[in-house]
């Protein structure tokens, strides 16, 4: 020892890193993404590549050749956004539509903002939403998945799309939703987002990321919470035109949505009460939407307006501090 | 075992407290001892004795600079080499008092035995007394004077007196050390202040983690028999000592912003405060030395040593073989709180606690990234407040956004910067913002005074 080393307190720190906790987060997501590939075979294993090669080269380039700054790839928020965005798109889509959502989703949505921690909406989302306005038909058609051992493809719309188009064509929701069974939708839920095909992996990666205090659960239950609330009421007035809470819970890529990209942090309000405010608005606008909007979904579209508000959330919402009223 | 604990925010480092073991052993004296005025809170000590002059152990170097100031005595015996400005452990000039060691002779009058004084004084005012004659300030960071704190101003009064034993700083043990090895002393004190604060209960704090010195102390309760006095166990969380933190623990009390403990009925004292208390009253012995922990994992003689106020540190250093050749950082205190020391010729002062090693790799701090509002900082500040928000405003210098968020409600805990993943110096900035908010709160003050004196007149 020659120098001594002197600083202002604290002198340790905690060790949590920006990308320890994001790798927590591609932890979490490996179960959805283990249970995607099994189920929708190498075709899947292509899109994940090609959104999180495409995610993560494209915010490499833009710092370097138009910020010409030092690159942030290594903190693995890239590689979160390309696992999301190919979660939240068809095993069917088509390789450069899949180009197309990275660059809305880390140029538009993330780098243009200043990077991680700068933007309002969350990338993904963006990227999907784009996608979804600009190529329904790659959006919405989902083929029965051939899986890694090969079965027989039939295409079709979402469950929440069948039962729309069912209800246009007057034929009442139980008539529908029979053709539904929930353990399936649960465990593995096909015709979708390549995401959500068992809603069991994706809640395993929920509570983990709530065992190592990455997340609290609070935004995502009163998600939950809402939408069962919501759907009850109308479901109880109406049942022939109102699906049931269970089958909101398990379709439609809520799960996916509540437990990944609602808890973003950058794009999700940071007090306790802030947050159930948050997740109670994403819960009413998706039944909102799905219940009379002309998109058979709704939570992208509710995330990405509860999204907007945050900053009034943050405002409105503090902590009680110590000792004051 | 019920635990208790504060009711918003909160760190969990792991305690680290290698140095557990290791009993209070005597520091030999060293050659020369360099005695500070500014060793407490508020107005320096005016020295008494002039170059050349003879002192004893326990003798008065320096007299209190004002109310809130405390005596000064000699920590040795020996000659007067100077009164001179001399730098202190981060480089800053205060005067000093150079005192050449000749034997060890202490001043008459003070009980050097270890029989053990339990009667209690009936007099608090005689209590109060011997505790200002004794120099005795706060020993667990803030060093504030102690008889201040016992004299309630007008219209307070005093309902629990709580001894802090929570030693929640990782690697520090000296308290705990205190509490089994002088835990009479300790409980005797505790009875002293209880006295001196009018008969009040007495609540003994003591985190989870010291489970030998709670069955101590409870035996040495039962054995002494004080009336109202209790041990409470504290849940193990970082700032579970911290003043308000504490009160609000043991009594769901929450001091406010800018008031004193005293303001909801508290008054907290330190567990080696408590010692002093029981020397000054019941030994007439003053404040001339404390324990220090010497620790670090990269420090290879853990130690738990007695040491004579205004001993430099490299002596102490020294004495356990010398800095280690990875450390690169020395802390007195904690090392949340505690002050990295620029200077290892600087001496101890009667709030010394511990000097802690750190090696780069522990203390290193990293490289400052984007934010990402995971909001980590505003759930670990013990205040309530939003950290994030007051690193923002600060490097804005927007002083007045920094009051209306209560920048100067910051306790500098530093919980926030230790939980931060993206390594953003919360804590440094917001120090900015807290300063320039206390003085504008000073300067209204200030000015509303000369205001009113203008206005009588």
């Amino acid at each position: 020892m020659s120098k001594l080393l002197v600083s202002p307190s604290p002198h340790i720190h905690s060790k949590d890193s920006t990308k320890s906790l994001m790798l927590d987060v591609v932890i979490a997501l490996i179960p959805a993404v283990l249970c995607s590939v099994i189920f929708y075979g190498w075709q899947e294993l292509l899109v994940l590549g090609v959104s999180v090669a495409s995610c993560v080269l494209l915010e490499w380039a833009i710092t370097k050749y138009m910020l010409k700054a030092p690159s942030t790839i290594g903190d693995l928020s890239a590689v979160i956004t390309g696992i999301l965005l190919a979660l939240n798109v068809p095993y069917t889509t088509p390789w450069w539509v899949i180009v197309i959502g990275s660059v809305v989703a880390i140029g538009v949505a993330k780098m243009t903002f200043g990077g991680l921690g700068q933007n309002i909406w969350n990338p993904a989302l963006v990227g999907r939403v784009f996608l979804l306005v600009s190529f329904p038909t790659y959006m919405t058609t989902w083929k029965q998945p051939q899986g890694l051992f090969g079965v027989d493809a039939i295409s079709g719309p979402t469950p929440l799309g069948t039962i729309q188009e069912g209800l246009m064509q007057g034929s009442t929701v139980q008539e529908l939703t029979a053709a539904y069974d929930y353990k399936s939708l649960l465990l593995a839920n096909l015709g979708g987002s390549s995401g959500e095909v068992c809603a069991l992996a994706l809640l395993l990666g929920f509570v983990y990321l709530c065992v190592r205090k990455v997340i609290k659960p609070w935004i995502t239950l009163s998600i939950f919470a809402t939408v069962a609330v919501t759907a009850l009421i109308f479901w109880g007035i109406n049942p022939d035109r109102f699906t049931d809470p269970l089958f909101n819970l398990l379709t439609g890529g809520l799960i996916l949505g509540a437990c990944f990209m609602a808890t973003d942090y950058v794009t999700s309000p940071m007090s306790l009460w802030g947050g159930v405010v948050f997740g109670v608005g994403i819960g009413f606008l998706t039944m909102m939407i799905r219940y009379f909007g002309s998109y058979p979904e709704g939570v992208s579209f509710a995330i990405l307006i509860m999204n907007s508000v945050v900053p009034l959330l943050n405002r409105w919402f503090k902590q009680k501090k110590f000792g004051r009223k | 075992m019920s635990k208790h604990t504060f009711s918003l925010g909160g760190v969990h480092p792991h305690d680290n407290k290698i140095s557990r073991e290791c009993a209070i052993q005597p520091l030999p004296i060293a050659p020369t001892v360099y005695l500070s005025v500014a060793q407490h809170i508020g107005a320096p000590s005016v020295p008494v004795v002039k170059v050349g002059d003879k002192v004893k152990v326990g003798q008065v170097v320096a007299e209190p600079g004002g109310f809130v100031g405390a005596f000064i005595h000699s920590s040795v015996s020996g000659t007067v080499k100077s009164v001179a400005p001399r730098a202190d452990l981060a480089g800053r000039m205060s005067t000093h008092i150079e005192i050449a060691v000749e034997g060890d002779e202490w001043l008459e009058g003070i009980d050097t035995s270890d029989t053990l004084i339990t009667t209690i004084p009936d007099d608090p005012k005689a209590i109060i007394d011997k505790v200002r004659l004794g120099g005795v300030v706060g020993l667990g960071g803030a060093t504030f004077p102690t008889h201040v704190k016992l004299s309630p101003p007008p219209g307070s009064k005093c309902e629990r007196v709580i001894i802090n034993g929570c030693e929640c700083e990782p690697y520090l043990t000296s308290d705990f050390r205190t509490l089994l090895e002088k835990g009479e002393q300790v409980v005797v004190g505790a009875a002293l202040l209880q006295k001196a604060m009018g008969g009040v209960p007495c609540t003994i704090a003591i985190e989870e983690n010291k489970p030998e010195a709670i069955a101590h102390i409870r035996e040495v309760i039962a054995k002494l028999g004080y009336a109202d006095m209790d041990v409470m166990v504290m849940k193990m969380m970082y700032p579970q000592g911290g003043e308000k933190q504490l009160i609000d623990a043991v009594m769901h009390r929450q001091v406010g912003s800018g008031a004193l403990p005293i303001s909801v009925g508290a008054v907290v004292q330190n567990v080696a405060t408590a010692l002093a208390v029981y020397d000054a009253v019941q030994k007439n012995k003053p404040i001339v030395d404390n324990s220090v922990t010497v620790t670090g994992e990269c420090f290879p003689r853990q130690a738990n040593l007695l040491v004579r106020v205004g001993t430099p540190l490299q002596y102490i250093i020294d004495y356990l073989g010398g800095v280690p050749a990875d450390a690169a950082k020395v802390i007195s205190g904690g090392p949340m709180m505690g002050r990295a020391v620029a200077n290892l010729q600087a001496a101890t002062v009667k709030g010394t606690g511990a000097l802690l090693f750190l090696t780069e790799k522990q203390t290193r701090r990293a490289p400052e990234t984007n934010c990402i509002r995971c909001g980590k900082c505003a759930d670990a500040c013990p205040m309530g407040l939003e950290p994030f928000l007051l690193n923002k405003l600060s490097k804005a210098q927007d002083w007045e956004a920094c009051e209306a968020n209560a920048a100067h409600d910051c306790i500098e805990c530093g919980c926030c910067l230790y939980s931060c993943p993206a390594h953003i110096p919360l804590l440094d900035n917001i120090r900015v913002g807290k300063g320039f908010v206390l003085s504008a709160i000073r300067a209204r003050a200030a000015a509303a005074k000369a205001a009113a004196e203008a206005a009588k007149k």
